[in-house]
C-alpha cells in the first residue's frame, strides 16, 4: 500500500517529463523544422511518395483533407474485411485459427481502423498472425490519422487568413515514421527485454509444475503491445489484454505501458503550443485536462484501495484493497490508475477487469469516456476538446458583451451549428444505443438472457459501458456482456464509425471555416482564452454537458448500485 | 418622443402584454422559438393526460396532480410570452408617440410629379407661387413643397430655399428650436417637426411610407425586427440543449422499463421542461427588443438590432474634436504683450480689434480682455474709444488677419504669426524675438497664437486654447478599459492635434483631416480586422458613415448622412457613441448570463426530479434526494413551479440588461460566472426547497 500511491504519482510525473520534450518534437515535425530524424526518414518518406505517386507539397483545403482521410480509411476497411473473413486460408496461421464471421469481421475492422479496438474476439484463438499483423498496421495508421488531422487543425488555428492547410498525406506519413515508429521501437524493446514474447512461432507446449501439459500462445506480442499502448488503440494481442502475464509481465512493464497510454495525447497539447507559439494556451488546456483527469483518478484509486463494501460486511479484511478482477503483481492502486488512464484517453487496454471495479470507479471510468477529452485519443482527444472550447468561447464571449471569438476569429452561427451537432452526437449514440438494448432486453429478458451475466443495475452499467466505450472509440469492455452477437457487433460497429468520423469532420470543418475568416487583433475587451478563468469556463462546459446528459443513466447504473450496496 | 423615465411595469403596457401573452400562443408564432415551442407541445400533452385521468385512467396519478402540472406549464408559456409582449409594448408606446406626429398633414405642393399647374391656387397674401394642397401621404420623392410659420412639415426632405427655425421636440424631445437652412450641412428637415418662423421650400427625399418616421415606427414596434446573427447562433445553442434533453428524456423510458420503474407522463414532461433552457428561451426575444428599446431611450434610433450588437464589438471609435473632445471652439486664455508694451494698452488694442468680431474666438478675446484689466479702467477707455473706429477689416483667407482702423489713423491687426510678421517686415519693423518664442511655445502647447500689431509694429501675442470637456478623460479611460481605441479627427495642424490628443487621452488622431482621410483611416482599420464606429453630420461624412461598421448620424445632419449611417442620434450629442457601445455590450451580456443561469439551474432540477422518478422502485436512491423534498409529486411540482416563476422574476433583468463594468474581459467573465453560474447552481436548490415546503401543505 505504501509504495502503491507513490507509484501512481511517479507515473504521472514521468508522463509529464516525457510529454513536454515529445510535444516540442512533434511540433517540429508538423512545422517541417529540422530534426535528428530527417536523415533517416527523409529517404523513406520520399520512397513512399514516389511509389504512391503522391505530391507531398500539394497544399490542401479543409475539405480536401477530409476527403483524403475518408478515402484512405475506406481502402483500409475493404482490405481488412477481406483478410479477416479469409485468414483461415491465408498464410502465417500456425495455430490454424478460423476466419471470422462477417458481423464479427465488420466489428473488428471498424474497431481497429477507428482506433477503438473493441474486441469481440479473443486473440489466442480468434485470429491468425497475418490478421494480428494487419491489425497492428491499423493500430499505427489509425493513430497516425488522428495525429495528421490534428496537425491540420493546428495549422488552421493560426492567425493568418489562409485556406491552404498543408498536405494530409505528408502529415500522416511524418506522424507514423517520425513519431509512432521510433517510440514503438523503444517501448517494444523495453517490453521484449522484460519477457514479452516476440516471435512468429505458434503455440508452445509446456509442462507445468503440476505435471500437466499446457499450450501457451505466443506471437509478435511485444511489437503489438507497444503500438497498442502508444497509439491509444488498446486492442490486446491476448483476450485479457494487459492483464495477461505475457503482455504485461511485471510492475516495470506496467509502468512503461501506463506511461505509453497517455504520452502522445498529452504531448499533442504541448505540440499545439509549439506549432502556434501559444505556450500559455497549451498550459491552460493541459491544466484543464489534468484537473479533469485527476478528478477522476483520485476517487478511483481511493475507492479501489479501500476495498469492496460487500466483502467488508462479511468481515473480510482487505489490506490490498478491492482485488476482485485485479492482478496481484500490480495491486489495486496501479490497476485503478490504469483504468482511468485507459478510459480518459480512449485507449481501452486493460490490466484489470473493469466489470469488477467498485460501483463508483465504474462510474469514473464511464465519465472518462463520456467526457472523452481529458487528453483523449491521439489527435481526436484534442479535437473533442476543441469543440468544448468553441462552446465555451461562445457562452463566455456573450458573458463579457462581445461577439465571441477564438484566437482572433469570430464564432458565428455556422460554427455553432457544427459544434452543437458534434457535442450532441456523443450523448445521442451512447444513450440511444443503450436505450435500444434496454428496450430489447426488457421486452424479452429470456431471449437475451445470454447478454447479461449480472442483471439489475450492474447489467445496465455493462450495456451503458459497451456503448460508451464504442462511442468514445475507447474499446475497453466492462465484459460480463455477451457481446459477440450480431446485435452487439453491428450496433457497436455503427456507433464506432459515426463516433470516429463525425467528431473529426466537425472540428476540421470549424477550424477550416475559421481559417478563412479575417483575423481580429486582440484588444482589452477581447476575452483571452489563455487564462485560468477561461480554463475554468471550458471545464464547466465539459462537466455540465457530460453531467447533464448522462446523469439519469448513471443514476440507474453505478449510482443506484452504490447506494444499494451501502 | 420625449425621454421618459417610464417604470418597467406600466398599467397600460401590462394590459397589452397580458393580451399578447395569449395571442402569442399561436403555434405558428411559437415555432420561431424552438425551446418554447417544445414546451407548448408538452403543455398540450399534459392537457390530454389530464383529460385521460379524468376519464378514469389510474396509472398516471391523480387528475389534480396532472392538471396542476398542466396549469404550471401553461403559466410557463404565458410568462415567456408576457416577457416578449411587455418588451414590445414598451416599444409600441414609443411608436404611438411617434405616430401622433405622423398624422395626415396637408402639404403645399409647388413642383414635382404630382404637381398640376391648372389645379393650383394662388394666394398672394403670403405665398408668391401657385400651390396645390395635397395630403402628406401623396407626396412623392422629388416633389417640392412650401412650409410657412406654424406648419407641420409633411415629409422628410431637404431645404432648397430659405431658412427657418424649427421645433423638433416631437422627434428629439429637445424643446429649444433649431435653425435649418438651404445649402450646407443643416439643410435636412424631418417630417412631423414644426416650422416656428419664416418660410422654406423643401424637396421630398423619401418615397411615401419610407420616411424616417415610418422606419422608426416599424423598428420600434418590432415589426421589421429580424433575428441578429448572434441571436441565431444562440438559438442554435439553445436548440442543441433542447435536443440533448429530448434524447435524455426519450431514452429514459427504456432505461426505466429495464429497471422496472414505471414513470408517469407528467414526470417525463416535467423533467423535460425543467431541463431545457426555458428561462433564456422565454426571455430571448424580450432581451433583443429591450436592447433596441434602451438605445431608443438614449435617444438613438437604430436601423436594425444588428447595429446595436455590432456597437458592442467596436474596436475603434472616430470622434470629431470639436464638440466631442473640446467645448465648441477655441478660447483666448492668455495675453503676452511684447517687451516695452504696456499691458493695459495691449489689452485695449486687442479688445477694440475684436469688438466687431462675431466669431466665438473674437468674443472670447473681448471677454478675456475685460477680465484681464490689470489696473482697472479698461472698460471706460474702451467705451470712449469705440466711437473712434472708422473701419473694420474682416478676416480673409489671403490676409489671414483681421482688425480695425481708428479715426486717428491707428491700424490694429491680429492674425496668424507669419501674416503679421510679413506685415511688420514690409513696414521695416523688426519682429520681436520674444514674440517669436512665445508663438512657438503656444503652438507646442496645443494652442493657437494670434499675433497683434499696432501700425505694423508687433505689440504682443494672444493665446487661444481648446478647452477640453470636463470628464472626457475619464470617458476615454473607460473606453480604453473596454478595449476600444479612440481616434480624434480634427482640422488642426499635427502639432496642435497631438497636444490635444495627449491632453484628452485619445489614443490616436487624424490632423488636418479631409473627408477622404476619415474614409482611408476607416478602411485601413477594417482591413486589419477591426470594427470601426464613427459619428458624423455633414454630407461629406456620408461615405465614411456608410463605410464604418457603426455609423451614427446626428439628427441635425443632412439627409444623406442619415441615410448612410445605421443609427441616428436625436440629441446630436457626439459622446453618445460611448453609451451606444455599452448598450450593445449589455445586450450580449444579458443573453450570455441568462443562458448560463438557465443551464446551471439544471443541476438542482436534476436533484429534485431524478430521485423522485425512481424512489418508489429503488428506495436506496432516497439518498440522492439531498434537498429532502417531501414526496415525488411535490418534488416534481416544485421543480416545474420554480421553472415557471423564475421567468417573470427575471423580466426586469432582461429588460434593463446586465450592468456592464469595464474591468477587463477576464475579470468580467469571473464576475458573471460567479453571479450567474454559481448563483444559477445555488438559487434553484433554495427556491425548490421553499416551494416544496409550501406545496407540501396541499398534498
Amino acid at each position: 500500500m505504501n509504495t502503491e500511491i507513490p507509484g501512481v504519482i511517479l507515473t504521472y510525473a514521468l508522463v509529464i517529463i516525457f510529454a513536454i520534450p515529445l510535444g516540442r518534437y512533434i511540433g517540429k515535425v508538423f512545422k517541417y523544422e529540422a530534426t535528428w530524424a530527417d536523415k533517416i526518414f527523409n529517404p523513406i518518406d520520399n520512397l513512399f511518395f514516389k511509389l504512391s505517386g503522391i505530391d507531398p507539397s500539394r497544399e490542401m483545403r479543409w475539405k480536401q483533407h477530409l476527403a483524403a482521410l475518408l478515402s484512405i480509411n475506406a481502402v483500409w476497411y475493404i482490405i481488412s474485411m477481406l483478410v479477416l473473413t479469409n485468414m483461415g486460408r491465408l498464410p502465417l496461421n500456425p495455430d490454424h485459427n478460423p476466419s471470422m464471421s462477417a458481423d464479427l469481421a465488420f466489428n473488428t475492422t471498424i474497431s481497429f481502423i477507428t482506433n477503438t479496438n473493441l474486441q469481440h474476439y479473443s486473440g489466442e484463438t480468434g485470429i491468425s498472425y497475418l490478421g494480428q499483423m494487419m491489425l497492428m498496421l491499423w493500430q499505427f495508421i489509425s493513430a497516425g490519422t488522428g495525429m495528421a488531422i490534428c496537425a491540420v487543425v493546428f495549422k488552421a488555428m493560426r492567425e493568418k487568413t489562409q485556406p491552404a492547410l498543408g498536405n494530409f498525406y505528408s502529415y500522416f506519413v511524418r506522424s507514423c515514421t517520425r513519431v509512432l515508429l521510433p517510440l514503438a521501437l523503444v517501448v517494444a524493446t523495453l517490453l521484449a527485454f522484460n519477457g514479452v514474447p516476440m516471435t512468429f512461432e505458434g503455440k508452445e507446449t509446456v509442462t507445468t509444475l503440476e505435471g500437466i501439459s499446457q499450450k501457451i500462445s505466443r506471437g509478435p506480442v511485444a511489437a503489438f503491445v507497444a503500438i497498442k499502448q502508444l497509439g491509444t488503440n488498446g486492442g490486446g494481442f491476448y483476450g485479457v489484454n494487459s492483464a495477461h502475464p505475457l503482455e504485461n509481465p511485471n510492475y516495470f512493464t506496467n509502468l512503461v505501458e501506463t506511461i505509453s497510454i497517455i504520452l502522445i495525447p498529452m504531448a499533442m497539447v504541448f505540440a499545439m503550443g509549439y506549432v502556434l507559439k501559444r505556450k500559455k494556451l497549451a498550459r491552460i488546456i493541459f491544466g484543464v485536462m489534468t484537473i479533469g483527469f485527476l478528478a477522476l483518478l483520485i476517487p478511483t484509486v481511493y475507492n479501489e484501495t479501500q476495498g469492496n463494501v460487500a466483502l467488508t460486511h462479511l468481515g473480510i479484511t482487505q489490506s490490498m484493497g478491492s482485488m476482485e478482477g485485479k492482478e496481484v503483481r500490480f495491486g489495486s492502486a496501479a490497476s485503478a490508475n490504469w483504468a482511468i488512464y485507459t478510459t480518459c484517453t480512449s485507449n481501452g487496454s486493460v490490466n484489470a477487469m473493469h466489470d469488477s471495479l467498485t460501483p463508483l470507479s465504474g462510474m469514473t471510468t464511464l465519465l472518462g469516456m463520456m467526457a472523452n477529452c481529458f487528453f483523449g485519443g491521439i489527435g481526436v482527444g484534442f479535437l473533442n476538446f476543441y469543440i468544448f472550447i468553441i462552446l465555451g468561447v461562445f457562452i463566455s464571449g456573450l458573458m463579457v458583451g462581445r461577439t465571441p471569438e477564438f484566437l482572433g476569429k469570430k464564432i458565428e452561427a455556422k460554427e455553432m451549428k457544427i459544434a452543437m451537432i458534434i457535442a450532441l452526437l456523443h450523448p445521442l449514440l451512447i444513450l440511444a444505443g443503450t436505450a435500444i438494448s434496454c428496450f430489447l432486453y426488457s421486452k424479452n429478458p429470456t431471449l437475451y438472457a445470454s447478454w447479461l451475466n449480472n442483471p439489475g443495475h450492474h447489467g445496465f452499467s455493462e450495456m451503458l459501458y459497451e456503448f460508451t466505450s464504442s462511442s468514445a472509440n475507447n474499446g475497453s469492455g466492462f465484459e460480463g456482456l455477451g457481446d459477440n452477437t450480431p446485435f452487439w457487433n453491428i450496433a457497436c460497429g455503427v456507433v464506432m464509425i459515426m463516433a470516429r468520423y463525425l467528431p473529426i469532420i466537425g472540428p476540421v470543418a470549424i477550424a477550416g471555416i475559421l481559417a478563412n475568416k479575417k483575423y481580429i487583433p486582440e484588444t482589452n475587451g477581447t476575452l483571452k482564452t489563455d487564462t485560468s478563468t477561461f480554463g475554468l469556463m471550458v471545464f464547466a462546459v465539459i462537466v455540465i454537458v457530460a453531467a447533464l446528459s448522462f446523469f439519469p443513466a448513471l443514476t440507474l447504473g453505478p449510482i443506484a448500485e452504490y447506494f444499494t450496496m451501502h | 418622443m420625449k425621454t421618459q423615465n417610464t417604470s418597467l411595469f406600466q398599467k397600460e403596457m401590462m394590459k397589452d402584454a397580458f393580451r399578447q401573452s395569449f395571442l402569442k400562443l399561436n403555434p405558428k408564432k411559437m415555432f420561431r422559438n424552438p425551446v418554447m415551442f417544445t414546451v407548448e407541445i408538452g403543455t398540450l400533452i399534459m392537457l390530454l393526460v389530464s383529460i385521460w385521468t379524468l376519464a378514469g385512467e389510474k396509472t398516471q396519478g391523480s387528475f389534480v396532480y396532472n392538471f396542476t402540472v398542466f396549469i404550471v406549464l401553461f403559466l410557463t408559456l404565458l410568462f415567456a410570452n408576457f416577457a416578449e409582449g411587455l418588451a414590445e409594448a414598451r416599444g409600441k408606446a414609443q411608436a404611438d408617440n411617434l405616430r401622433k406626429t405622423r398624422e395626415e398633414t396637408p402639404a403645399r405642393l409647388i413642383a414635382g410629379k404630382s404637381f398640376n399647374a391648372s389645379e393650383a391656387t394662388q394666394d398672394s397674401t403670403f405665398l408668391k407661387e401657385p400651390y396645390m394642397e395635397i395630403p402628406s401621404s401623396k407626396l412623392q420623392k422629388g416633389d417640392v413643397f412650401i412650409c410657412i410659420e406654424g406648419d407641420v412639415i409633411p415629409s422628410d426632405g431637404e431645404i432648397t430655399e430659405g431658412l427657418a427655425t424649427i421645433d423638433e421636440s416631437a422627434i428629439t424631445g429637445e424643446s429649444a428650436p433649431v435653425i435649418r437652412e438651404s445649402g450646407g450641412d443643416k439643410s435636412s428637415v424631418t417630417g412631423g417637426t414644426k416650422v416656428l418662423s419664416d418660410k422654406i421650400k423643401v424637396k421630398v427625399t423619401t418615397e411615401p411610407g419610407e420616411s424616417f418616421l415610418d422606419k422608426m415606427i416599424a423598428l420600434v414596434e418590432g415589426a421589421s425586427r429580424q433575428k441578429t446573427p448572434n441571436e441565431i447562433a444562440l438559438t442554435i445553442l439553445l436548440a442543441g440543449f433542447t435536443l440533448v434533453f429530448i434524447i435524455v428524456t426519450v431514452t429514459l423510458k427504456p432505461f426505466a422499463d429495464y429497471a422496472n420503474a414505471p414513470i408517469t407522463i407528467a414526470a417525463f414532461i416535467s423533467l423535460f421542461v425543467c431541463l431545457i433552457p426555458t428561462t433564456i428561451g422565454g426571455l430571448l426575444s424580450a432581451i433583443g427588443i429591450a436592447g433596441m428599446d434602451r438605445a431608443l431611450r438614449a435617444n438613438v434610433i437604430t436601423k436594425s438590432g444588428k447595429a446595436v450588437e455590432t456597437a458592442g464589438d467596436i474596436d475603434v471609435l472616430l470622434l470629431d474634436k470639436t464638440g466631442t473632445i473640446t467645448i465648441g471652439n477655441r478660447k483666448a486664455t492668455h495675453f503676452y504683450p511684447a517687451n516695452g508694451v504696456d499691458e493695459n494698452h495691449f489689452a485695449i488694442c486687442v479688445v477694440l480689434s475684436s469688438l466687431s468680431d462675431e466669431t466665438p474666438e473674437g468674443k472670447s478675446i473681448v471677454e478675456l480682455g475685460l477680465k484681464w484689466d490689470p489696473t482697472g479702467g479698461i472698460n471706460k477707455i474702451i467705451s470712449r474709444q469705440t466711437e473712434k473706429i472708422t473701419q473694420t477689416i474682416k478676416f480673409t483667407a489671403e490676409t489671414r488677419s483681421s482688425g480695425i482702423d481708428l479715426y486717428d489713423g491707428t491700424r490694429i491687426r491680429k492674425g496668424a504669426s507669419d501674416a503679421i510678421k510679413h506685415l511688420s517686415e514690409i513696414a521695416g519693423n523688426a519682429y520681436p524675438k520674444e514674440t517669436n518664442e512665445q508663438v512657438k511655445a503656444i503652438s507646442g502647447n496645443g494652442g493657437t497664437p494670434l499675433v497683434v500689431s499696432e501700425n505694423e509694429k508687433v505689440i504682443g501675442v494672444i493665446e487661444l486654447q481648446d478647452i477640453i470637456k470636463p470628464g472626457i478623460q475619464e470617458r476615454f479611460e473607460r473606453l480604453r478599459k473596454m478595449g476600444i481605441k479612440t481616434v480624434m479627427v480634427t482640422g488642426d495642424n499635427p502639432l496642435t492635434a497631438k497636444f490635444i490628443a495627449e491632453k484628452a487621452g485619445v489614443d490616436d488622431f487624424i490632423a488636418e483631416a479631409k473627408p477622404e482621410d476619415k474614409m482611408n483611416y476607416i478602411r485601413k482599420e477594417q482591413s486589419e480586422g477591426r470594427l470601426v464606429a464613427m459619428m458624423g453630420d455633414g454630407t461629406n461624412d456620408a461615405p465614411a458613415l456608410a463605410q464604418a461598421d457603426v455609423g451614427v448620424a446626428m439628427n441635425s445632419g443632412t439627409q444623406a448622412a442619415k441615410e448612410a449611417g445605421n443609427m441616428v442620434d436625436l440629441d446630436n450629442d457626439p459622446t453618445k457613441l460611448i453609451e451606444i457601445v455599452e448598450i450593445g455590450k449589455q445586450l450580449l451580456m444579458t443573453r450570455g448570463t441568462l443562458t448560463t443561469f438557465s443551464i446551471a439551474n439544471d443541476v438542482a432540477k436534476y436533484f429534485a426530479i431524478i430521485p423522485a422518478l425512481f424512489i418508489v422502485t429503488i428506495p436506496s436512491l432516497q439518498r440522492l434526494n439531498i434537498m429532502h423534498l417531501h414526496t415525488p409529486e411535490s418534488a416534481i411540482l416544485s421543480a416545474v413551479i420554480f421553472n415557471a416563476i423564475i421567468i417573470p422574476m427575471l423580466i426586469p433583468l432582461a429588460l434593463k440588461g446586465v450592468a456592464y463594468k469595464p474591468i477587463g474581459a477576464s475579470a468580467l467573465l469571473r464576475r458573471n460566472l460567479l453571479i450567474y453560474g454559481l448563483g444559477g447552481v445555488i438559487v434553484p436548490f433554495i427556491g425548490i426547497k421553499i416551494i416544496d415546503l409550501l406545496v407540501s401543505f396541499f398534498i
